[in-house]
């Protein structure tokens, strides 16, 4: 594969406070350019923390980050000071998950976006204007020039979050962060903005982490998918190969709790217990108390991400070895 | 202070097998939106605009919908957490609060709710335990024995009191929590529980595990459930009936596999298509409706789903559409103009392309 | 999918997160207290203060009432005047300790009272809701918009001087402030989701304001009465200090300080202690306040 866009290798996050709480431990992902990678993953597994980890976007003084972190060429750990401020916005961008809060209720979404593309490019506010303008255009908001003036309180959801992600893609990122950007929507608008994004994703050629904890709309936007569970990325490969045949206990264990038209009548085959404590993770495996092949050896060592191709997994007891093919 | 005893629960099976457990007609509520003191029209949100449905008895009746429909007031409302404006509810074949009927501290035991927020659901100054104990002491059920029914509870759904019962409930987990929840709807050994997107915010492992244990819980107790929820497949996994509710009125309603399988409205389709799709070959290539779910301020006259229906004709303007039976399935019924020979629209009942 | 897949385990298989026994909320509040060093220190100080208080009639070396002319403003350190002596030749050290007992009585009875009937009318305006709420909280914006010197003062001057008329005046300076975090808080509590549940249960609405409402209300409402300590004691001694409060020849550090103003010149060391006393035991209320404020912020 030639050099990846994205690429984190044995990245460790720590949050200190009275307690310290792993976040991440020794994550390894990379993406391509023009990739879309589905990142999945339930409360405490560590997805939303690898975006913010890639914006910096944590407190210095009380995050511990170790390992690398190399985006488009740049040591993202090392950049500093108007290099930073560069970065984030015009190399990577992010949409969050609730469009109400990433905007400042008391400036209207035109203006927003206005002073972020002047903040990268030393443009006048005619052509930034105008800019924002085609922005909100793209992003398929009716009624484009009248909604420009509008404040975010006076757009409904569907069309907050399109004004957020005329705001991340503004200045042209290579890479796009967007953490859970449809689990706060209505059904009938979550597919039209996971379209929506799949079609800019297309224009533009970017790449996008999409982190979700919903099976489906991952299905729908992503190339590939990597699941993360207790701060670590526990299986990755083709969205197809995942979704069909998992190699990982947990993933076969997610899939088969989603709730789909075919089990009705049937008690749903549940992953027992609840998501790992991160302040207290279990010295082997961090899913081994909830698995039902874990062995000695699982609760004991910390299975190695073991890579094939486009596919990885760290299991000691995987469904599927990762040397069969799919 | 002399507290009554507690009894059994008064109100046992009075109707009999065929009769429904829950009948509501023509429920309305209209909340005022305050403007100033110089607006001469007075604008309503017409959250829950003449609902009417019956839920059998020991079945699953799922209610979906999307933001400003209306499923969460209808549900307070027959909750009586608050006052209908107009409409009725007979419960078992009894009227509450009614002449002759049942009062409403008695209906309280019939009748639980399980809430959407785990956390805000329990009073963080109570041991878990207390909160469960809490409404069978209202009742009467003297302190001790209110306590050893909680425990009991709690080991039946899953948590073993030895570890769990004096814990507080930000010791415990998002499914732990909704678990007490449960436990706490079932202190009172109610007859119907309305659970208002009880499992949303759970995530998919966990919501699992509580999805069996309802099943359970509904087989032992025979229980009725009224689950309300934005999530259509969980809807459709749980449920024997549905309905579908659209800007404080019901659009179509029948039994699951009518409405998954043979849609007749154009909204329900459209919900349906909306859901992603897991087959990475399979991808969703349109969506089905555009713009955003309106507001339920001031809505359209006739059909209210006529702004984003493609289907749409002056007729569905004109005439509002009322809950037709479709084809051979009486409990099967949709309110769209395209089922109704008799309505004037010109492409009524021929075969619709979704 | 994987026909092999077994994951299903019966319903009762959850397990429990290791952790500690869990604790009531106050014992966790009064552990955070005991590790916090401003608030030891401030303890510390109040429980000396208060101890010299309530023991003066068998701590204090000499009778505050007993005067002298010869042994008129003796300095500080001076032979059986520890302190030194007043205008009239009194021992400071015991009348200090004898005006903390009425200083500290005019500082916390009205708050305490304040607390209690503040918060009962609190939660029901905020339970009650509706027009009940309006007129309520409306009516005690009224003293709520004079500022508590003067409200204190012009209450205190139409009730007359002494000292039960100057606790009244400050409990009734004291309660509108209460009210406001009461009704508040219980307007918020009132909305959550577990009221609606003991709705449901059919409780009566006084069941559920003493067992859901309450406890949940007095935290916040705690934390703001332990604040007004420290103002309540300075207008207590700013009341005594303009004659509307005790009288003399009680012992009180406010009506001390007015008396002692002649002798700024004279001896100023001994004019300034009564308030110093009042300043430091101000400073150890507010700061006492801080950090249960902090303590019962914890993060869960």
């Amino acid at each position: 594969m030639s050099t990846p866009l994205v690429s984190l290798q044995d990245l460790s996050v720590q949050f200190c406070g009275s307690r310290t709480a792993s976040a991440l431990n020794e994550v390894n992902l990379e993406l391509g350019a023009g990739e879309v990678l589905g990142l999945l993953g339930e409360s405490g597994s560590g997805k939303s923390v690898t975006l913010r980890t890639l914006l910096r976007l944590h407190p210095e003084r009380t995050t511990k980050i170790q390992g690398r972190m190399l985006v488009d060429g740049q040591d993202v750990l090392a950049l500093k000071g108007r290099a930073l401020d560069l970065y984030r916005g015009g190399t990577v961008s992010m949409v969050f998950q609730e469009p109400g809060l990433a905007f400042d209720p008391v400036y209207s979404i035109g203006q927003q976006i206005t002073e972020s593309i002047r903040a990268h490019a030393a443009i006048d506010e005619t052509a930034a204007r105008a800019q924002a303008l085609q922005m909100l255009e793209r992003v398929q908001i009716p009624q484009a020039k009248r909604r420009f003036d509008a404040y975010p309180h006076e757009l409904s959801g569907g069309m907050r979050q399109r004004a957020m992600i005329a705001l991340a893609l503004a200045c042209q990122p290579k890479l796009l962060l967007a953490d859970e950007p449809t689990t706060a929507l209505d059904a009938t608008v979550q597919i039209q903005i996971l379209l929506l994004l799949r079609e800019l994703q297309r224009e533009t050629g970017m790449s996008v982490i999409f982190v979700t904890h919903d099976i489906g709309a991952a299905v729908e936007v992503a190339d590939r998918i990597a699941v993360m569970y207790g701060g670590r990325v526990v299986e990755q490969g083709p969205v197809s190969q995942i979704v069909r045949t998992p190699r990982h206990p947990y993933t076969a264990g997610l899939l088969a709790a989603t709730v789909g038209t075919e089990n009705r009548g049937q008690p749903l085959l549940a992953v027992p217990g609840s998501p790992p404590n991160l302040a207290a993770l279990p010295p082997g495996c961090s899913f081994a108390p909830r698995c039902v092949h874990a062995s000695e050896r699982c609760r004991r060592e910390v299975p190695p991400l073991l890579s094939l191709g486009r596919q990885a997994l760290a299991c000691w007891h995987p469904i599927m070895p990762l040397a069969e093919a799919a | 202070m002399n507290t009554p005893s507690y009894s059994q629960n008064p109100a046992q099976d009075r109707g009999g097998p065929a009769q429904p457990l829950l009948v509501v007609r023509d429920l309305k509520k209209h909340f005022p939106v305050r403007g100033g003191p110089l607006e001469k029209v007075k604008k309503f949100v017409h959250a829950v605009d003449g609902v009417s449905f019956s839920v059998p008895k020991g079945k699953t009746m799922g209610i979906v919908g999307e933001s400003g429909c209306g499923k969460s007031t209808t549900a307070r409302l027959i909750a009586r957490l608050m006052a209908a404006d107009s409409g009725s509810m007979v419960f078992d074949g009894e009227g509450v609060e009614e002449f002759g009927g049942i009062r409403l501290k008695e209906f309280r035991r019939n009748l639980q709710m399980v809430f959407q927020d785990s956390f805000a659901s329990l009073n963080p100054r109570l041991t878990i335990t207390e909160t469960i104990a809490y409404g069978p002491r209202v009742h009467g059920m003297p302190a001790a024995e209110a306590m050893r029914q909680a425990h009991a509870l709690l080991a039946r759904v899953g948590l073993a009191p030895e570890q769990f019962a004096s814990r507080y409930p930000h010791e415990l987990s998002g499914g732990q929590r909704q678990r007490v929840n449960i436990a706490r709807a079932l202190a009172f050994d109610p007859r119907l529980v309305i659970l208002d997107e009880a499992v949303a915010a759970l995530d998919k492992s966990v919501q699992a595990q509580v999805l069996n244990l309802l099943q359970e819980l509904k087989a032992e107790r025979q229980l009725t459930y009224l689950f309300i929820s934005h999530d259509l497949h969980v809807v459709h996994y749980i449920s024997d009936y549905v309905m579908v509710m659209y800007l404080g009125q019901v659009v179509e309603t029948g039994p699951v596999d009518r409405i998954y399988g043979q849609a007749a409205h154009p909204y329900t389709r459209a919900l349906l298509s909306a859901v992603p799709s897991m087959d990475p070959d399979k991808r969703t290539q349109a969506s089905p409706l555009a713009g955003d779910p309106p507001n339920p301020i001031n809505p359209p006259s006739g059909c209210r789903f006529r702004d984003r229906c493609p289907h749409a004709h002056p007729v569905c303007e004109a005439k509002t559409p009322g809950l037709i039976g479709i084809a051979d399935e009486p409990s099967h019924q949709a309110a769209c103009h395209l089922n109704d020979p008799a309505s004037g629209h010109p492409a009524a009942l021929t075969e619709i392309q979704p | 999918m994987s026909a092999s897949l077994e994951l299903s385990l019966p319903a009762a298989a959850v397990a429990a997160p290791a952790s500690q026994p869990s604790r009531s909320y106050w014992l966790v509040v009064w552990r955070q207290l005991r590790r916090d060093p401003m608030a030891l220190a401030a303890g510390l100080v109040l429980l000396l203060i208060i101890g010299a208080a309530v023991f003066a009639p068998w701590l204090a070396p000499a009778d505050p009432y007993k005067a002298s002319m010869l042994k008129r403003l003796l300095p500080i350190g001076s032979p059986g005047f520890l302190l030194g002596t007043d205008e009239l030749g009194r021992d400071m050290l015991s009348r200090l300790m004898h005006g903390g007992r009425l200083s500290l009585l005019m500082g916390v009875v009205p708050v305490l009272a304040a607390f209690g009937i503040g918060t009962a009318i609190g939660l029901l305006a905020g339970y009650i809701g509706g027009k009940v709420n309006m007129i309520i909280m409306r009516v005690l914006d009224v003293f709520y918009a004079f500022p508590s010197v003067l409200l204190a003062v012009a209450i205190s001057g139409a009730l007359g001087p002494g000292m039960s008329n100057s606790l009244l005046a400050l409990t009734l300076v004291f309660v509108p402030q209460v009210v406001r975090v009461a009704e508040s808080v219980t307007t918020q509590v009132r909305q959550l989701d577990y009221i609606e549940a003991a709705r449901m249960s059919g409780a009566s609405a006084f069941s559920i304001i003493r067992v859901h409402v309450l406890g949940n209300v007095l935290g916040p409402v705690f934390v703001y009465a332990t604040g007004l300590l420290s103002v309540s004691m300075i207008l207590a001694s700013g009341l005594s200090f303009l004659g509307l409060g005790v009288k003399p020849p009680e012992p009180e550090w406010g009506l001390m300080l007015n008396t002692l103003r002649s002798a700024i010149y004279v001896n100023p060391w001994i004019a300034a202690l009564p308030g110093a006393l009042i300043f430091v035991t101000s400073i150890a209320f507010n700061l006492l306040a801080d950090s249960v404020r902090s303590a019962m912020d914890i993060r869960r």
